[in-house]
């Protein structure tokens, strides 16, 4: 049975995803993935006794979604799929600690946030990977830590400053996000200030993600102009992130220039957000069915402008920062994640591209103003902590440039349409370009028209592994520069 | 007596240019910074402070920031003052001087690893590394000088040098950037190590550092500074030419260690710091630089070059 072909956004009724078996749905991932297909999500559901299983690929040639899904009762376990998929890795981990259905053959199932029944959370008994010999030493590092950073664990195994093993574990922020989302999914104000809370630094990313989710379950026609806006703040969370992430990699490696001037320049931007709708991070702005605060003339006058300053100064910026000796020194061959690596973990957003894996959901899967303005993919070559650096700047000017049509281009019109409701028993997949990457929201309703199960799958669940590999054989010293260059989020994966 | 104030005058101005060189680096970054005497405010801040000792240290770790400060002190009583010459002097108390500074470092290097804390082991590891490099260098520094002058102490060979005629403004250049290198390394300065960051696993000194507290940090802090400032002081003495009046000489040397933390602030600012594993090549600049002025020397003193 083959599976069921969707697009971003476009929901199906429940009862139109083929049911298969786990173990042949598991087979078709593996075949699907080794065609090219990517993994999207792969999670459980509890409903009426049954553990409905959903899988959901994507192919990002022919911007489809493919959907499928399989009802387990009482199996206690099935094959794993890790060995061959290895972007399956952590979806696994999450299914067994939340159902207790073990995938077999997992070579490394150990809990992700909450715990399993048997394997508890703390340090004596989560078995970090170790070595043996005489003058290897472990590190560990947090979860307290000394910048005011999120909490998470990260046990070195090294021999002298070479590391050899890194291993991450989180789960410290666990607060149950996905089933606040159905308790309070009668309660919309609930639902968009929730969603702009999932990752503190991705406010327009999962409130866009979810938001969309919602409208496309509810039937709301979203106006253009309302699509448009929410472009430009997305745009220009994007730029904000990434110089402050320019910024603080400039930080890291003592660069004393670069880290107050991309500084400076992320006031600017996100000043500009606070002009448009009164918070620096965009809280407030993305209503269901639109945006709250209007883009008036004179304000896009000013968006504008403040737009054209601003690319030169980066450019400025980026042209001294990019040839200095001392940094491209500890930019260059740091932390490299080969093509090959980066796609067969399921990496995704800038840190795939600069591994040179062209995905970008904009482009593939286009959402909002992304329907009628298209967006080029960039990718660098490298790998390295200089390209996933260098393809921030190169992000910024391009986020630019598509402020600049969709400001220029704005339409006319009303900036929120609220007619609709949430019809029962249907599926949605909604996935968004946030700054780092690919957000996937799936949404289910139960046969009374509420909200029955949030999905939430955050950029930072593909890439935390990418980090892993990329410390490997590099010197311990390396690793914050490193894991800045991903500046992954550790709420977004906590949940 | 002017002796005397001067070395109080030196006691009490490491934190000022220690102040005087974040001063400089806010200014580069666009910032106002904090008042150059802040290091001050700081420091009797934390000698009224209260101490937290790790329950897993010996007496070792708090005897070390003690100890280290009190053998800075002597080694900057071993220092050539300009002009004023240095409170001990015999021959061959360079050697002395070094072993004062390293043995400040070696203390250090004990109350850190005291702790059994994995990162400190690191630091230490570091410290320890780098040190064995820029100790070889600075005995070859001193000793292209002493072949030049032919004294075997460091008051004598700092009064008799002069660095102004013939092959010899070519030694004094070798010398003074070699001393710049040491005062970089020895005073943990960018680009061997980054004195602000708070990333434990990229730090050499700091590191080391990371369980003191109170008066103790205090001691820890001072010294450093003292430890740069004694470096600088080296430097001021190559520069200074003899034969200027007294006053001149006192403020010209003034300005010239305050010049030389201003630099340490413009380097801070305009180079970002080196991947660990590429720090030894920048040390060894030292000893290369050292080697070619002691080679020179020779050379014009053996007549090899005429």
């Amino acid at each position: 049975m083959s599976w069921l072909e969707i697009r971003n956004l476009q929901t199906v009724a429940v009862g139109e995803i083929p049911v298969l078996p786990i173990e042949e749905i598991r087979q078709q991932i593996i075949d699907r993935i080794a065609k090219g297909n990517r993994l999207v999500q792969f999670f459980g559901d509890r409903h009426a006794g049954n553990i409905p299983v959903y899988a959901v690929l994507a192919d990002d040639e022919s911007s489809r979604l493919y959907v499928a899904s399989s009802v387990l009762k009482d199996e206690k376990s099935f094959t794993s799929m890790t060995p061959e998929v290895p972007a399956a890795h952590l979806f696994e981990r999450e299914f067994y600690e939340e159902f207790g259905i073990e995938p077999v053959g997992h070579p490394w199932l150990k809990p992700l946030r909450k715990g399993i029944p048997g394997i508890d959370l703390s340090e004596n008994q989560y078995g970090f990977f170790s070595m043996k010999g005489e003058e290897v030493h472990e590190v560990g590092i947090g979860p307290i830590h000394a910048g005011v950073i999120e909490p998470g664990h990260f046990r070195f195994s090294c021999h002298g400053e070479k590391v050899y093993q890194l291993e991450i574990k989180l789960g410290f922020q666990h607060r149950g996000v996905e089933e606040l989302f159905v308790r309070n999914g009668s309660r919309p104000i609930y639902l968009e200030k929730l969603a702009e809370s999932v990752a503190g630094d991705t406010v327009i990313g999962h409130a866009g993600g979810f938001i969309r989710a919602y409208e496309a379950l509810a039937g709301i026609v979203v106006p253009r102009r309302a699509k448009m806006i929410r472009t430009v703040a997305l745009e220009l969370e994007r730029i904000a992130v990434h110089l402050g992430d320019l910024s603080a990699l400039s930080g890291d490696v003592a660069y004393l220039t670069g880290n107050s001037v991309f500084g400076a320049l992320r006031t600017k931007v996100i000043n500009t957000t606070m002009a448009i709708c009164g918070n620096r991070f965009g809280r407030g702005l993305m209503k269901l069915g639109g945006v709250d605060f209007d883009i008036t003339a004179g304000l896009r006058d000013r968006v504008l402008n403040t737009i054209d300053k601003l690319e030169a100064e980066v450019a400025l910026a980026s042209e001294v920062f990019f040839s200095s000796a001392s940094v491209l020194e500890r930019f260059e061959t740091t932390g490299v994640v080969s093509k090959e690596t980066a796609s067969a973990i399921g990496m995704v957003g800038p840190a795939a591209r600069a591994s040179g894996v062209p995905v970008d959901v904009r482009s593939d899967h286009p959402f909002g103003g992304f329907e009628f303005l298209p967006v080029h993919k960039l990718t660098l070559p490298g790998g390295d902590v200089f390209s996933r650096a260098y393809i921030r700047f190169i992000e910024i000017q391009q986020s630019m440039k598509i402020i600049r049509e969709q400001l220029v281009g704005l339409a006319d019109g009303q900036i929120i349409q609220t007619t609709g409701s949430l019809r029962p028993g249907r599926l949605v997949i909604s996935l968004t370009e946030g700054w780092r990457g690919e957000i996937a929201y799936v949404l289910i309703t139960d046969s009374e028209a509420k909200i029955r199960k949030v999905k939430i799958k955050d950029p930072s669940f593909n890439n935390w592994f990418a980090l892993s590999l990329a410390v490997r054989g590099e010197g311990i010293s390396d690793f914050p520069l490193c894991n800045k260059s991903f500046d992954l989020s550790y709420s977004g994966f906590d949940l | 007596m002017p002796a005397a104030v001067t070395e109080i005058i030196i006691v009490i101005s490491p934190l000022f240019l220690i102040g005087l060189t974040a001063k400089v680096k806010a200014l580069w970054a666009g910032r106002k910074g904090a008042p150059v005497l802040q290091p001050y405010y700081d420091f009797f801040k934390l000698l009224g402070k209260g101490e937290v000792i790790s329950t897993t240290t010996s007496p070792v770790f708090r005897i070390a920031p003690s100890i280290g400060i009190a053998a800075t002190f002597v080694a900057l009583m071993v220092t050539p003052i300009p002009i004023f010459g240095s409170f001990i002097h015999f021959e061959g108390d360079f050697v002395l001087f070094a072993y004062l500074l390293g043995l400040a470092k070696f203390l250090m290097v004990l109350g850190a690893l005291d702790t059994g804390s994995s990162f400190e082991g690191m630091g230490a590891s570091r410290e320890v590394t780098y040190s064995t490099i820029v100790e070889t260098a600075f005995f070859i520094v001193i000793g292209s000088l002493a072949l030049l002058t032919r004294h075997f102490s460091f008051e004598s060979i700092f009064a008799s040098v002069n660095l102004s005629s013939g092959y010899s403004p070519l030694v004094k250049i070798l010398l003074v950037v070699s001393l710049f290198i040491m005062l970089l390394a020895e005073g943990s300065r960018v680009p061997v190590d980054d004195p602000t960051t708070h990333l434990e696993l990229t730090m050499i000194h700091e590191v080391m550092v990371l369980d003191y507290s109170g008066p103790d940090l205090a001691f820890v802090q001072y010294a450093a500074s003292l430890k740069m400032t004694v470096i600088a002081i080296l430097i001021a003495d190559l520069f200074l030419p003899s034969s200027v009046p007294l006053m001149v000489a006192c403020v010209l040397s003034a300005a010239i260690v305050a010049l030389v933390f201003v630099s340490v602030g413009v380097v801070e600012s305009l180079i970002a710091r080196s991947r660990i594993s590429h720090i030894p090549q920048f040390l060894f600049l030292m000893t290369t630089l050292a080697l070619t002025s002691f080679a020179v020397v020779a050379f014009f003193l053996f007549g090899v070059i005429k």
